[in-house]
């Protein structure tokens, strides 16, 4: 069979734009080389919705930042995918940063961001009051929020997979050939035809354009390591505390994360090695540094985990998304700090670029309901808080990771899900399990135990 | 729903189970004990090595028998012990609320006792970076994996840490058919060994590498081995594994304790309690590891016995008047436990203050002093040592000045 589409990369880029194309009269493969969606730089970020107050205005990627924002907002409401509405505020702790507040302000304006105040430093206390002594004054981006990058992944692409996608994952992709009027894929798990291809790689996306016949740009990793503590520091950070930013970058943040820890990161280094996401000593001492000047109350609470994401940087200004309407390609490339945000948007611009190329993108009137996902929030209800449910259905009262207080019927409905969890990975990305504080200490075997049986049973 | 009790004990490990077989029989169907595995017994539940009892049943046995001997006792003795009921915060009006598969409901009662127990800080608590593979686990995990679960382990492991429990990580691995290549301790040397050893019989030839520290984990997928630092030479090296065990440095499960806006103690991070183990919280008391990190189980279980009066004294009313004086360790012990006490109240469970010792010596002398002058003083005939606890007799605070303000225990050097 010859798909009408095959877009390559299940991350949040592919995955929306897989469940985009899904809606209308075409036939759809979403492919990926590891055996989750979500499973690269989707699956370890800051995981925060952007205003994108702070974009480079008129570029592409202000526009799609800012209508993402909305977009993803209102998906998210749809299909219980948790976000928290915080606000972020950007501290000031010099003369020269609090002199560049009032052009932050003028820029979000013309990102189209009209909500910024600058605030006086009682003001920024008063916001946060556990933050360390000096700061001189702020900005507050009320609209900064933050939300589940895990859960975003798997309801888009549980959505496309319901509308009708196939998903191919440890599907690499090792070669393209252009034949007749479409694309071969040569992938690990035989071969693949389409119409349409559409590079939604992610750190993989320059070797694939080159694949495809292209030189347009080239992609290195940059790390971000991140440091997440204990629940119990919640309280101290109330919002996102953020740096104002400075050529070096966008600096270091310190935010509660939506299953109700501290995060302080990202780091911000460049690499060579595009699956090097270890940690670094330099990593952690840097970052608890800043850590301890942001928050000093913060250092004498537990790290719960440490991670690190791999961004796409590269040698563009903007978001590279081009279809070439005789070769039947797209790509929608260097999407690097802001594609969580920007996803829907980047898979509506998609569709009015494969619209212009020919392809017929009208939407299909008897599209199912979008998918509803476990709330893995923690301001929102939880299964193990939820009377009603367990007494229908006991498993939801048997909490099995203790620290995250994931229940067997979440554990269960996860590996039966329709893009089930297929390694402790996946599972922990659905359900929290094994994510807390003890790190498995308590509940490592078995909810171990509880995975083998269900994919013995799959 | 709510349910009325005298007495809810949060926790059936060896402390919360001994608790529960004291207090039944004094408050007939009163006593509802609180755990939220599938089992009682806590930790010995997965210890299956011999080493169990000595202290408070006076036999020498297996955590998982132990763990039973101790359930049936205080079911026996007529305490409601229910298991995969999690106890997961406080109502406003300070019951319990806890999730089971029969449902979410609150548990009101006149006096609760907290022993929720320590666990091990695993690797990301120990701030150690590198990659993140599969097997890296702690010793809690490691023994659910292979007594509970019955998964087979790989072929050569590093042990880090040069505690009791690290000996118990040595066992498993040893049962379970892995070669234990090498222990890492920051200490000079691990004096737990000899007492191990001598006690469970064993000859356990693991090479140990003394003053040294894992700085990072290697490899993807699995483990593939990890660095090792020499703390005084500075030197690093790579040991080729494909296991590693993080054994100790352990943590109070303090949660519920925190959330309930208990004062924690800053150097054993669980609730600060007196000799009569109450915390700062009127009817809430705390026993076992949760506020010493960590004993053996026979002493926990001791906290339990130790308890039951004070609850019972509470119970009928009875409140003690006094300001109790701090306890705070000196610079040889990481923490001292109880961390408070009222002056002429009584004494600590088994007539000792615990500490958690950083130093080793063979005939330690330890001093207690209270606004700058020494008020006590005491030497024991058996040693001070890292890696497990050091008891010291309460006769040293014979002499606390109730006014006199804080009193720190220490080593005399
Ligand atoms: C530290 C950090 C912090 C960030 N913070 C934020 C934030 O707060 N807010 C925000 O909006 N954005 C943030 N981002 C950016 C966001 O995470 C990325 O823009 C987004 O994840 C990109 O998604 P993607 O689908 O393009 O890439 P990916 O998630 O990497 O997906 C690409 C997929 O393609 C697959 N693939 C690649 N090559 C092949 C091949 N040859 N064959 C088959 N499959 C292949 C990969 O396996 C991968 O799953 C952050 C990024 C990082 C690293
Ligand atoms: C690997 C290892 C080997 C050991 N070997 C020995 C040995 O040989 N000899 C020896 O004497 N000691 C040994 N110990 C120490 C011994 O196991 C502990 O001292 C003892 O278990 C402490 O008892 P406890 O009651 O304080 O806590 P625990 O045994 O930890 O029990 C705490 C209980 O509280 C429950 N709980 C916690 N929070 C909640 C909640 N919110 N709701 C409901 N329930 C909750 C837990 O499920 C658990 O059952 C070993 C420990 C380890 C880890």
């Amino acid at each position: 069979m010859r798909y009408d589409v095959v877009v390559i990369g299940a991350g949040l880029i592919g995955s929306a734009i897989a469940r985009e194309l899904a809606g209308c009269h075409l036939s759809v493969g979403l492919v990926d080389g590891r055996s989750d969606v979500g499973d690269g730089t989707s699956k370890a970020n800051t995981a925060i919705l952007h205003t994108g107050y702070d974009a480079s205005p008129g570029t592409l990627e202000s526009r799609l930042v800012a209508e993402g924002y909305h977009r993803l907002g209102e998906y998210a409401a749809q299909t219980g995918i948790p976000v928290e509405r915080t606000g972020a505020l950007l501290v000031a702790w010099t003369d020269e940063e609090q002199a560049a507040l009032p052009g932050l302000a003028d820029k979000a304006r013309a990102n189209g961001y009209q909500a910024t105040a600058i605030v006086d430093a009682a003001a920024v206390y008063e916001a946060a009051p556990h933050l360390g002594p000096g700061a001189r004054g702020g900005l507050s981006v009320p609209g900064e929020s933050i939300i589940c990058t895990w859960s975003t992944t798997i309801a888009l692409a549980t959505d496309a997979v319901q509308r009708g996608a196939t998903l191919h994952l440890d599907t690499q992709v090792q070669g393209l050939t252009r034949t007749g009027e479409g694309w071969t894929l040569d992938t690990t798990a035989g071969p693949l035809r389409t119409r349409w291809l559409i590079n939604a790689a992610g750190l993989g996306g320059d070797t694939l354009d080159a694949q495809a016949g292209y030189d347009r740009f080239h992609l290195h990793p940059r790390r971000g390591e991140l440091l997440v503590f204990d629940k119990l520091a919640r309280e101290k950070v109330p919002l996102i505390v953020l740096p104002v930013p400075s050529k070096l970058g966008k600096g270091v943040l310190v935010s509660p994360t939506i299953y109700g820890n501290v995060m302080v990161g990202p780091t911000a280094e460049d690499m060579t090695d595009r699956a090097d996401t270890a940690t670094t000593e330099a990593g952690f001492d840097f970052l608890l540094g800043k850590g301890a000047a942001l928050v000093p109350d913060l250092m004498a609470e537990e790290v719960t985990a440490a991670y690190a994401g791999l961004r796409a940087a590269h040698d563009q200004t903007d978001y590279l998304i081009e279809a070439d309407a005789d070769r039947t390609y797209l790509l929608a490339g260097c999407i690097r700090s802001t594609g969580l945000t920007s996803c829907l948007a980047v898979a509506a611009h998609v569709s009015d670029l494969l619209a212009g190329a020919g392809l017929d993108v009208t939407p299909r009137d008897d599209l199912p309901d979008p998918p509803r996902l476990p709330n893995l929030g923690e301001a929102g209800r939880r299964p193990y808080q939820d009377d009603a449910l367990i007494r229908r259905d006991p498993a939801y009262g048997e909490v099995v990771c203790f620290c995250e207080r994931v229940t067997r019927g979440e554990i269960r409905d996860a590996c039966q899900s329709t893009v089930p969890a297929r390694t402790l990975g996946g599972l922990r990305r659905r359900t929290r399990a094994t994510n807390g504080r003890c790190q498995g200490f308590f509940c490592g075997a078995a909810v171990e135990t509880l995975l083998a049986n269900e994919r013995s049973q799959a | 729903m709510i349910t009325k009790t005298k007495v809810a004990i949060v926790g059936a490990g060896p402390s919360g189970l001994r608790a529960a077989a004291e207090l039944a029989p004094a408050l007939k169907g009163g006593v509802l004990v609180l755990d939220r595995e599938a089992a009682p017994g806590g930790i010995p539940r997965h210890c299956h090595h011999p080493g169990y009892g000595i202290r408070d049943l006076h036999r020498f046995m297996t955590g998982p028998k132990y763990a039973r001997l101790l359930s049936d006792r205080a079911r026996q003795a007529g305490a409601d012990i229910v298991t995969h009921a999690m106890v997961t915060g406080w109502t406003g009006a300070g019951a319990l609320c806890v999730t089971s598969p029969e449902g979410r409901y609150e548990v009101a009662a006149d006096a609760v006792i907290l022993a929720t127990g320590a666990r091990e800080r695993p690797r990301s608590a120990r701030r150690i970076p590198g990659d993140r593979p599969a097997g890296v686990y702690t010793t809690g995990q490691l023994q659910n994996l292979v007594y509970l679960h019955h998964r087979p382990e790989r072929s050569r492991a590093v042990i880090v840490g040069g505690e009791l429990v690290s000996w118990s990580a040595v066992l498993t691995l040893r049962h379970a058919g892995c070669r234990p290549v090498l222990m890492t301790t920051q200490y000079a040397a691990s004096e737990a060994y000899r007492l191990f050893t001598v006690a469970g019989g064993i000859g356990l030839r693991v090479p140990v590498a003394p003053r040294t520290k894992v700085v990072r984990v290697i490899g993807h997928g699995r483990v593939t081995g990890v660095e090792v630092e020499d703390l005084q030479t500075g030197q690093r090296r790579v040991v080729e594994c494909d296991t590693v065990v993080f054994t100790g440095d352990w943590i109070p499960d303090h949660e519920l304790a925190r959330s309930a806006g208990i004062a924690l103690d800053p150097a054993t991070l669980g609730p600060s309690v007196d000799t009569r183990l109450r915390t700062d919280r009127d009817g809430v008391f705390a026993i076992g590891n949760l506020v010493h990190p960590v004993d053996t189980a026979d002493c926990a279980a001791l906290d339990g016995a130790h308890v039951a009066e004070p609850v019972l004294g509470y119970l009928r009313g009875e409140r003690t008047s006094g300001t109790p004086v701090p306890l705070v360790a000196g610079d040889a012990f990481a923490w001292v436990s109880p961390t408070r006490c009222v002056p002429g109240d009584v004494a600590p469970a088994r007539g000792f203050v615990l500490a958690w010792p950083t130093e080793v010596r063979k005939r330690p002398t330890i001093v207690a002093r209270q606004g700058g002058s020494e008020i006590g003083r005491v030497t024991t005939s058996y040693p001070v040592a890292p890696g497990r606890v050091y008891r010291i007799p309460w006769t040293l605070l014979a002499a606390v000045n109730p006014a006199g303000g804080t009193v720190t225990i220490d080593l005399v050097r």
